[in-house]
């Protein structure tokens, strides 16, 4: 059905005269800006958006925003309830629940760019290879069909007790599991694009392989892969948050909204709050980064969205 | 036809518009025709002119959310289609108009069997008990002549012929004797052999069920051979209604003359014999895939064998063949983007076929391709003058030398050179094609293949591109390696014609010999399926030679 609505015979025509107007941009840059500003009115998408620029602008600007050392113990004032100087109470050791939930943006920021990062930068790296060269496809690929196999928890925790928690064991404990992911999404974008009459053209036209693959064919890995980018964000932050609950991901030094969760565990009945408040930065920063994912995908893959 | 009778179609003063579009646009103005019981009409007209969305409408089958009708009425046997009931609808679609479409294997539910597919309609639509059903559907399927209708009941879409499913798509539609069959295209996708009989079975059907028949095509040639009458559409509107001879031979609008004179003749152009010297000289080719199987034996399948072909500096040679003769395999291995399995491919006397990696990039600008679908051909993300310029800068030419000689190639293939600096999208399908085309010629290659390079465009822009190849290979010399499947683009330009089955060539020769003096039955068949061979288009007139 959608050929029918592209046979509207006024722009055809006035193409073949010649009229076509002298575009500046590339072709398809300025639809999605367009389409990705129009999608800011609605009520939800708009939420999500502000939240999530709170959430970067306090990782950013932390030590601006009325906090304390997040790591200061005082035990002359533990478990406090709401007040002037905390504004959100305190835990155990007296530290500040608000300072710490405010620098666990930063933590779990890191963490989603990073392993996103990463995991796109290898998984691109990989799939480009793969897809390109028959040769290295079949190892490429069963390697990967191997990695997959491994449970992103256990690697974690593995690697957590031979090398002791800290941010970089983390980070590598999430991307790896989400490599091949990326590495399938990518071999799959090369494969179909090789075929194309473009490529073949660039082939006959003598290109050499590195500017083939860069000029013509991954180009075309960016839309994908910037929505696949968003999923493995969320994700990451996720994974992240559940290692530090479980004790298998960062010290219990640094201020993860996790690592809060599993001290505040044992203080539930008696200050909630201690759950709560990195529960709720958690929820509302994972729906943002999922509903602005949705928004991303429909914009750039059409076909997706109409098929969900 | 006889008139006396009320039109089994009338469509009246019918206008189509695009949902949510502010400015009112019409993909359809003023569309007003009938068609009797028992009659053909034809549709024709270019890509864009509105045939297939007044097909659709017909059908009450425009999508709801993007084209819209706004004025007008269709109706069908008296009955409005525009103002049914949906339910209505859906029975009038099954029972008194029926259609068929372009590509039979999206028509049919691929994991289903044809029988129960044929079924389907039968339990929806009649009180039949099971073993009626089955004897009907039985009889239905030896009526469009398929060999053992008992083992076609049982198969699945893919285990038939191309042929074979549109025979089963045209039982579907006409079982149940609709009034009205509309058929979009429905040769488009077979080859000439089939097309025929294809054809012959819709007309057969036709006289047993006096069913009026809209006829959706942009091919003149099938046209001339079934039309009684004929619509011909520009742009959304109605330009011509007349008989199938008023339309032919006496056209009354400039569009329909245009139309009508730049379908390509099967006479072959005179020619004299070019006696340059050999640039291209395919020798005893053969390409074999290996099919890959888990377990057993590999099947291998050979998809040409010892293919030997010449071409000289300014000739034009042409290979035709059906879909899977090999033609396109040939191709593809001049121009080494497939290895082929042996023999030798020698351009000025250097082999192609066998030169390593590192050897074969600077024979790369000897041969150069152009594709059939110029919506592909052209990187969408970068500018056409990069894109013409790529091969230079790859040979190690300065980029102001290149896009100086970019310039100068638009010129050559007729686009004006601010071109340069837009995007491929902002071209129509003929000008993309030029857009190959210079990019091609770009690095001065000896060897142009064109990959039917004109097949996916209308008539009058194929008439130019062809009339542009024809040019620069006589400005620059090129020879040219031309695939196609359509004998009338051959004749029109190629000297000399190659004809290939099943990876094999059959017959080899002058064009003017091969055409009209062909020693082999197959070539005889391929000229012989031809549709509308015995009218010439560009005079307006039927071929004097031709016997019927």
């Amino acid at each position: 059905m959608r050929a029918v609505v592209n046979q509207l015979p006024a722009e055809e025509q006035a193409q073949e005269a010649g009229n076509a107007p002298l575009a500046a941009e590339a072709p398809q840059a300025a639809r999605i800006i367009k389409q990705l500003t129009g999608a800011l009115r609605s009520g939800p998408v708009f939420v999500a958006f502000v939240i999530l620029v709170i959430v970067v602008l306090s990782a950013l600007a932390a030590p601006l925003l009325g906090t304390r050392d997040p790591v200061a113990i005082d035990p002359g004032s533990r478990l406090r309830g709401i007040s002037p100087e905390h504004w959100l109470g305190t835990d155990a050791f007296g530290r500040d629940t608000y300072s710490r939930v405010v620098y666990g943006a930063r933590v779990s920021l890191i963490v989603g760019a990073g392993a996103t990062f990463l995991s796109i930068f290898l998984g691109l790296l990989f799939g480009v290879i793969a897809g390109y060269f028959r040769v290295a496809d079949a190892i490429i690929m069963r390697v990967m069909d191997g990695v997959m196999a491994i449970p992103s928890i256990l690697l974690a925790i593995a690697l957590v007790s031979l090398t002791g928690g800290s941010i970089l064991t983390v980070l590598v404990a999430i991307t790896i599991p989400e490599v091949p992911r990326v590495v399938r999404l990518v071999r799959s974008v090369i494969l179909s694009v090789r075929t194309e009459p473009y490529v073949e053209a660039a082939i006959s036209l003598g290109t050499r392989v590195p500017t083939l693959l860069v000029r013509h064919m991954v180009p075309n890995t960016v839309a994908p892969l910037i929505v696949q980018g968003t999923y493995v964000f969320a994700a990451a932050i996720l994974t992240e948050a559940t290692l530090s609950f479980l004790g298998a991901g960062l010290p219990p030094e640094i201020p993860s909204w996790g690592n809060m969760m599993s001290e505040g565990r044992m203080y539930f009945q008696l200050l909630p709050g201690l759950i709560l408040y990195p529960g709720i930065a958690l929820a509302a920063t994972l729906l943002s980064v999922n509903i602005l994912g949705d928004v991303v995908r429909d914009v750039l893959d059409p076909k997706m969205a109409q098929k969900s | 036809m006889q008139d006396n009778h009320l039109p089994a179609l009338e469509i009246d003063n019918l206008a189509v518009q695009v949902v949510g579009d502010r400015a009112g646009r019409h993909v359809l103005e003023n569309i007003s025709f009938n068609l009797s019981p028992g009659e053909t009409l034809c549709v024709v007209g270019e890509s864009g002119s509105g045939k297939s969305v007044t097909s659709l409408a017909v059908m009450g089958l425009l999508p709801p959310d993007a084209l819209r009708p706004s004025r007008g009425r269709i109706l069908v046997e008296g009955e409005d289609i525009l103002t049914a009931s949906p339910s209505r609808l859906r029975e009038l679609r099954a029972t008194r108009v029926a259609m068929i479409f372009q590509e039979p294997m999206t028509a049919l539910n691929p994991v289903e069997k044809v029988g129960e597919q044929i079924d389907e309609v039968l339990r929806i639509h009649s009180r039949l008990g099971r073993a009626e059903r089955r004897a009907k559907i039985l009889a239905m399927l030896e009526l469009v002549h398929m060999p053992d209708a008992e083992r076609i009941y049982d198969s699945y879409p893919h285990e038939l012929s191309g042929g074979q499913r549109q025979r089963v798509v045209i039982s579907m539609a006409l079982i149940l004797e609709p009034a009205i069959l509309i058929a979009d295209e429905p040769t488009t996708a077979l080859d000439v052999t089939t097309q025929k009989q294809i054809l012959s079975l819709i007309r057969e059907l036709q006289m047993k069920h006096n069913t009026a028949v809209l006829f959706i095509t942009h091919d003149f040639g099938v046209v001339a051979e079934i039309a009684d009458r004929i619509v011909v559409m520009n742009r959304g509107k109605v330009v011509e209604v007349g008989t199938r001879n008023d339309i032919l031979a006496r056209p009354r609008e400039p569009y329909t003359r245009m139309l009508v004179s730049s379908v390509p003749s099967l006479v072959p152009k005179p020619r004299g014999t070019l006696r340059t010297d050999i640039v291209l000289d395919v020798k005893a080719l053969s390409k074999t895939y290996a099919g890959k199987r888990l377990f057993g034996r590999r099947r291998s399948i050979p998809a040409a064998q010892d293919v030997n072909l010449a071409v000289r500096r300014g000739e034009i040679v042409g290979i035709v063949g059906e879909s899977g003769s090999g033609k396109t395999t040939v191709a593809r291995c001049v121009v080494r983007l497939q290895d082929p399995t042996s023999g030798a491919v020698l351009v000025h006397g250097e082999d192609i076929a066998k030169a390593s990696r590192s050897q074969l990039r600077p024979m790369r600008r000897r041969v150069q391709i152009v594709f059939q679908d110029p919506y592909r051909s052209l990187n969408p993300r970068i500018k056409v003058g990069e894109s013409i310029i790529e091969g230079l800068v790859n040979f190690g030419r300065s980029r102001d030398e290149a896009l100086s000689k970019a310039r100068n190639l638009l010129d050559l293939v007729g686009l004006n050179q601010d071109a340069m600096h837009r995007y491929p999208h902002q071209f129509s399908g003929g000008q993309r094609q030029r857009i190959c085309i210079a990019r091609a010629l770009a690095l001065e290659p000896d060897i142009l293949v064109a990959d039917e390079a004109v097949s996916a465009l209308d008539v009058s822009v194929q008439a130019q591109v062809l009339e542009l190849l024809d040019e620069i290979r006589q400005r620059v010399g090129v020879g040219v390696l031309f695939i196609t499947h359509d004998l009338r683009v051959a004749a029109q330009i190629c000297d000399t014609i190659v004809v290939m089955q099943k990876g094999r060539i059959v017959e080899a020769g002058p064009a003017a010999e091969i055409l009209i003096a062909p020693r082999q039955d197959y070539t005889r068949a391929l000229i012989d399926a031809a549709p509308g061979r015995d009218w010439d288009f560009q005079n307006f007139r039927p071929l004097r030679s031709s016997v019927r």
